[in-house]
C-alpha cells in the first residue's frame, strides 16, 4: 500500500472534516487545566458508534494528538501542565512566556510537536514490525529498568542541586506509595478512606503543586510585584521567531522524535517518560546545559517533539498485539473491536487499509494541528492580558472543578490543597517541583514492576539482568547512577573544603 | 398570608398527585421514565469490557428514553470505590451502575463490608468465562499436560491476569484447588489487569495467564497465544475449537465473571422494573446483537429475580473458593 493510495482514502471531505473538528476539540480539552487526553477520547466514544471504522479511528488519533500538544498551552501560560508529558519542561515554557514571549514559545512547541508527530507516524508506518519485536521482549524486568531510567532523568534535569533533586523525587515517590499495594493488595496510608485506595491521582497533584503554590507564592510576595499585564508579542513576529528557533534545532527534533516513538512503543512507558528522557538527553548534549530550567527553548523543542512522537509509537503494541500501550489506545481498541476489527499481527493483512488509514489520519491530524493548534495558541495567549491577580484565582477555581470532575469526589480538592501547601514549602526550601511530579507518575510503575519481578524470581536480584534487553537497560541505569553519585560527592566535598 | 395558603394548597395538591401517581405505579408498575440526566457509574477503567458494555447500554437507554445517560468511570480500590458509589447513591432511578462479579468477592477478602444485599440488581448483560492461555512457544499443548506438570512440580510455574485475590486469580487458584492441587502450585504474579498480564505472557515473563476469554481472543486468533481451555460449561461461538473445563477436568470446574446493570440499595420496584424492561428490549435488539458479536460474546440476559438468585449462588461459590485458597479475611 503506497502513501498516495492511503492519502486518497483519507483525503475525503468526511474524514478531513472529522479530523478538523476533532483537532479543535482536542485542543480545547487539552488546554483546559484538569482535563486529560484520555477524558477527551472517552467522551468521544459514543459519537464513534455513528461513524465508519476509518472515520472513528481518525477521530481518536486527531483528538489525542492535539490534546497532548495542547497540554503545553496551559503549562506555558498558567504553569499548570495539561498532562504529565508537559511537566518536564513546564518551568522553561512558563518562564519564557513570563518574559514576554508566550506565543513564540508555544509556536515553537507547536512546530516541534507537529514535526515529532509526523516523524513518529513515518517510523510507525515503516518500522511497526521491528518495534513490535522490541515490545514483544518487554517483561516486568525491562519495564522496571525503563521506568527507573525515567526517574534517574528527573534527578539529572531537575535543578542545579542534586541533593535537592533527590529530595523532590523522594517526596514524589513517598506520595506514590499511597493506595493499594499491587503485589499483596493491601491499602497503605489511606487511613480507611476508600477514595485513596487508587492513590493520589496526578491531575489534582499537578494542579496543586504547580498552580496553587504559584498563587500562594504571589500572595506571600504581596504588592511588591506590580500587577502588570504581560506583553504578548504580535502573531506574525511570534511565528517567524518560532520558525527560526525550530529550524535551529532540527537535529534535536530528529533525535527526540525517533527516541520518543521507540519509547512510546514500549509497554509501561509512554509520552511522559519519552518527554522526560528527551529533555534529559537534550540537556546532556546541549551547548548551554546551565540554561535548562530557567527558560530555555531547547528542552521544550525536545520534550514537545518526543511526547507527540510517543503518541504515535503507543499504537504499535495496540495494533500488533491488541495490548494497549496507554489508556487512550485501550479505548481505541475497544472502538475498533466494536467495528468488527480485531487488532493483532494479522491486522496488516486483513485490515491493511484501516491500518494505513490510521497512519494517514495521524499525518493529516498533525498537519492540521498547525492550524487548529495555532488558533488555540493565539486565542489562549489573550488570557495573559488579564492581570494575574485576577486570572490565577479564577483558573484555580476552574482547575479544582476539573480535578473534581476527573475523580468525581471532593478528595481531589483536598489533594490540590494539601499538595499546594507542600509545594509552597518545597519552593521556599528551593526544592524543584518537577522531579516530584515524575515521582508520583512513575513511582507506582517502578514499584509494581519491581515487585512482580521479585515474585517471579522468588527474591533473586540477579534475575533483573538475566534477560538480554533487561541487562542492557539495567547497565545503562546503573551507569547513570554512578555518574550522579560521583557528581553529588564531588559537589559535597567542594562545598566542604572552603569552609574549613 | 396568601403565600402561605397557596403553599399549603400546593402541598395538598402535590400530596394528592403523589398518591395518585403511586397507585398508578402499583397498578402498572413499569411505566417510570427518567425526565432528567441519569448517571451511569462504571467501577472499572475506560477501554475495558465492563466499560464497553456499559457505554453501549447507556447510549441505547439514552436513545430509548431521550435523556442523557452520563457514564462515569469511578475506578480504584479494586472496584470498591465504584461499587460503593453505586450502592450509596439515592435510589431514585437517576443513578445506576455496572455492578460486576467483584460484588461477590470484595467482601470475602475484607476490602469492604458491602455485599450484593447492598445493591438492587436490575439485569445481567454479560457473562465472561475465564480462559487458560499459554504462549505459542509453550511446551504445554493441553490443560491436562499443564495440570500434570503443576502437580509434579508445585511452585515451578507462574500465572498472571489480575491483582491478588482478583477474579482471574480465583479462576486459577480455584481450578487447582478443585483438582486437588495446592492452590499455589502455580504461583500467582499480580498484575494491573489483563493487558499487562498478556504482555508478560508474550514476553515470557510468566507461564500462563487466566484472563477473560474475550480479552485473550484476539491474541489467540493471531497465533501469539494458545488457549488450552476456557472455564465454562457450554460452548461459545467465539472459539469453537477450544475445550471447556467442564468437559476436560474431573472436577468440572467453571468460573465466569459477569456484568450487570444495578441500582443503589433500596431502589423502588417501579423504577427497577422499568429499567429491567428497557434493558430486556435492548438486549433483544439487532443493534445489541451486532455489538455483542463484534466482541466475540454471546447475548445474555437475566432479569431481576434470576440475577438476584444468581448473585446468591455466585457469592457462596466464590466465598468457598476464597476460603479454600486462604485469601479470606
Amino acid at each position: 500500500m503506497d502513501i498516495l493510495a492511503t492519502l486518497a482514502i483519507v483525503l475525503t471531505p468526511k474524514i478531513l472534516g472529522t479530523i478538523f473538528v476533532c483537532t479543535l476539540y482536542g485542543a480545547f480539552v487539552g488546554a483546559m487545566p484538569g482535563l486529560t487526553a484520555t477524558m477527551a477520547v472517552a467522551l468521544l466514544v459514543p459519537f464513534t458508534w455513528f461513524m465508519d471504522p476509518v472515520q472513528a479511528a481518525a477521530a481518536i488519533v486527531a483528538t489525542t494528538t492535539t490534546a497532548i500538544f495542547a497540554g503545553d498551552i496551559s503549562g506555558a501560560i498558567l504553569k499548570i501542565p495539561g498532562t504529565p508529558a508537559s511537566a518536564a519542561y513546564v518551568e522553561d515554557s512558563y518562564r519564557l512566556s513570563q518574559s514576554g514571549k508566550p506565543r513564540t514559545t508555544l509556536f515553537t512547541a507547536l512546530f516541534a510537536s507537529v514535526c515529532g508527530g509526523v516523524i513518529g507516524v513515518a517510523i510507525l508506518a515503516y518500522a511497526t514490525p521491528a518495534l513490535a519485536n522490541l515490545s514483544r521482549s518487554f517483561s516486568s524486568d525491562e519495564a522496571f529498568w525503563l521506568a527507573t531510567l525515567g526517574l534517574s532523568c528527573a534527578v539529572l534535569v531537575g535543578g542545579p542541586s542534586v541533593p535537592r533533586n533527590f529530595a523532590s523525587l523522594f517526596i514524589g515517590l513517598a506520595i506514590a506509595t499511597i493506595g493499594i499495594d499491587v503485589a499483596v493488595g493491601h491499602p497503605r496510608f489511606t487511613f480507611g478512606n476508600i477514595e485513596l485506595y487508587d492513590g493520589v491521582s496526578f491531575i489534582p497533584a499537578m494542579i496543586g503543586m504547580f498552580a496553587l503554590s504559584e498563587l500562594l507564592r504571589n500572595a506571600a510576595v504581596g504588592h511588591q510585584t506590580p500587577l502588570v499585564k504581560l506583553t504578548v508579542e504580535p502573531l506574525l513576529q511570534a511565528i517567524t521567531a518560532a520558525g527560526r528557533s525550530f529550524l535551529q534545532h532540527w537535529k534535536n527534533i530528529l533525535r527526540s522524535a525517533s527516541g520518543g516513538t521507540v519509547i512510546g512503543a514500549l509497554p509501561g512507558a509512554g509520552a511522559d517518560v519519552a518527554a522526560w528522557i528527551a529533555y534529559a538527553v537534550s540537556r546532556r548534549f546541549s551547548k548551554s546545559p546551565e540554561a535548562f530550567g530557567r527558560g530555555h527553548i531547547e528542552g521544550i523543542v525536545d520534550g514537545g517533539a518526543a511526547n507527540n512522537a510517543a503518541v504515535a509509537g503507543a499504537w504499535t503494541p495496540a495494533l500488533v498485539f491488541g495490548i494497549p500501550g496507554d489508556s487512550v489506545t485501550a479505548i481505541a481498541i475497544g472502538v475498533l473491536m466494536m467495528k468488527g476489527l480485531t487488532p493483532g499481527p494479522d491486522i496488516f493483512n486483513t485490515d491493511a487499509v484501516l491500518v494505513y488509514t490510521i497512519f494517514g489520519s495521524f499525518l493529516i491530524a498533525n498537519i492540521m494541528m498547525l492550524v487548529t493548534g495555532g488558533l488555540a495558541v493565539a486565542l489562549a495567549t489573550q488570557v495573559l492580558r488579564v492581570p494575574r491577580a485576577v486570572l490565577m484565582p479564577l483558573i484555580l477555581l476552574l482547575a479544582m472543578i476539573g480535578g473534581f470532575a476527573i475523580t468525581g469526589s471532593t478528595l481531589a480538592i483536598w489533594i490540590i490543597l494539601a499538595l499546594g501547601l507542600l509545594a509552597s514549602v518545597m519552593i521556599w526550601s528551593q526544592i524543584p517541583l518537577a522531579p516530584a511530579i515524575l515521582g508520583i507518575v512513575l513511582g507506582r510503575i517502578v514499584e509494581d514492576n519491581f515487585m512482580v519481578s521479585m515474585m517471579k524470581a522468588r527474591g533473586d536480584l540477579t534475575e533483573f539482568f538475566a534477560r538480554d534487553t533487561a541487562a542492557v537497560l539495567g547497565a545503562l541505569t546503573l551507569m547513570i547512577w554512578a555518574v550522579l553519585i560521583y557528581r553529588a560527592l564531588r559537589s559535597f566535598f567542594q562545598t566542604q573544603t572552603p569552609s574549613k | 398570608m396568601t403565600k402561605a395558603i397557596s403553599k399549603a394548597l400546593l402541598r395538598g395538591v402535590a400530596a394528592v398527585a403523589l398518591a395518585t401517581a403511586s397507585t398508578a405505579a402499583y397498578a402498572q408498575s413499569c411505566d417510570w421514565t427518567p425526565d432528567r440526566a441519569v448517571t451511569y457509574i462504571v467501577p472499572w477503567g475506560a477501554g475495558g469490557g465492563t466499560d464497553a458494555n456499559s457505554r453501549m447500554l447507556a447510549t441505547m437507554l439514552e436513545q430509548k428514553w431521550g435523556v442523557p445517560f452520563n457514564v462515569v468511570n469511578r475506578t480504584g480500590g479494586n472496584g470498591v470505590t465504584g461499587h460503593s458509589a453505586i450502592s450509596n447513591a439515592a435510589p431514585d432511578g437517576y443513578t445506576v451502575g455496572a455492578v460486576t462479579v467483584e460484588i461477590n468477592t470484595m467482601h470475602w477478602v475484607g476490602l469492604t463490608d458491602m455485599t450484593h444485599e447492598n445493591i438492587s440488581p436490575i439485569a445481567l448483560i454479560d457473562i465472561v468465562p475465564a480462559s487458560v492461555l499459554v504462549g505459542n512457544d509453550s511446551p504445554f499443548q493441553s490443560l491436562e499436560e499443564l495440570m500434570d506438570h503443576a502437580r509434579e512440580n508445585p511452585g515451578d510455574l507462574t500465572g498472571s491476569g489480575t491483582s491478588l485475590g482478583g477474579i482471574w486469580h480465583l479462576a486459577l487458584a480455584g481450578m487447582l484447588n478443585a483438582e486437588g492441587l495446592d492452590p499455589e502450585a502455580i504461583r500467582w504474579i499480580p498484575s494491573q489487569g489483563a493487558a499487562p498480564a498478556m504482555q508478560e505472557l508474550i514476553a515470557g515473563g510468566v507461564d500462563i495467564a487466566t484472563p477473560a476469554l474475550s480479552e485473550g481472543r484476539s491474541l489467540v486468533d493471531a497465533g501469539e497465544l494458545r488457549a488450552l481451555a476456557y472455564m465454562h460449561d457450554s460452548p461459545m461461538d467465539a472459539l469453537p475449537d477450544v475445550p471447556l473445563t467442564a468437559e476436560v477436568l474431573d472436577s468440572g470446574w467453571t468460573l465466569a465473571a459477569y456484568i450487570t446493570i444495578s441500582g443503589p440499595e433500596g431502589m423502588p420496584d417501579d423504577i427497577a422494573c422499568a429499567y429491567e424492561q428497557a434493558v430486556m428490549e435492548i438486549t433483544e435488539s439487532a443493534e445489541w446483537a451486532e455489538f455483542k458479536a463484534s466482541r466475540g460474546a454471546d447475548v445474555v440476559f437475566m432479569g431481576r429475580e434470576a440475577l438476584a438468585e444468581y448473585m446468591v449462588t455466585q457469592d457462596a461459590a466464590l466465598g468457598e473458593t476464597i476460603q479454600a485458597i486462604g485469601l479470606a479475611d
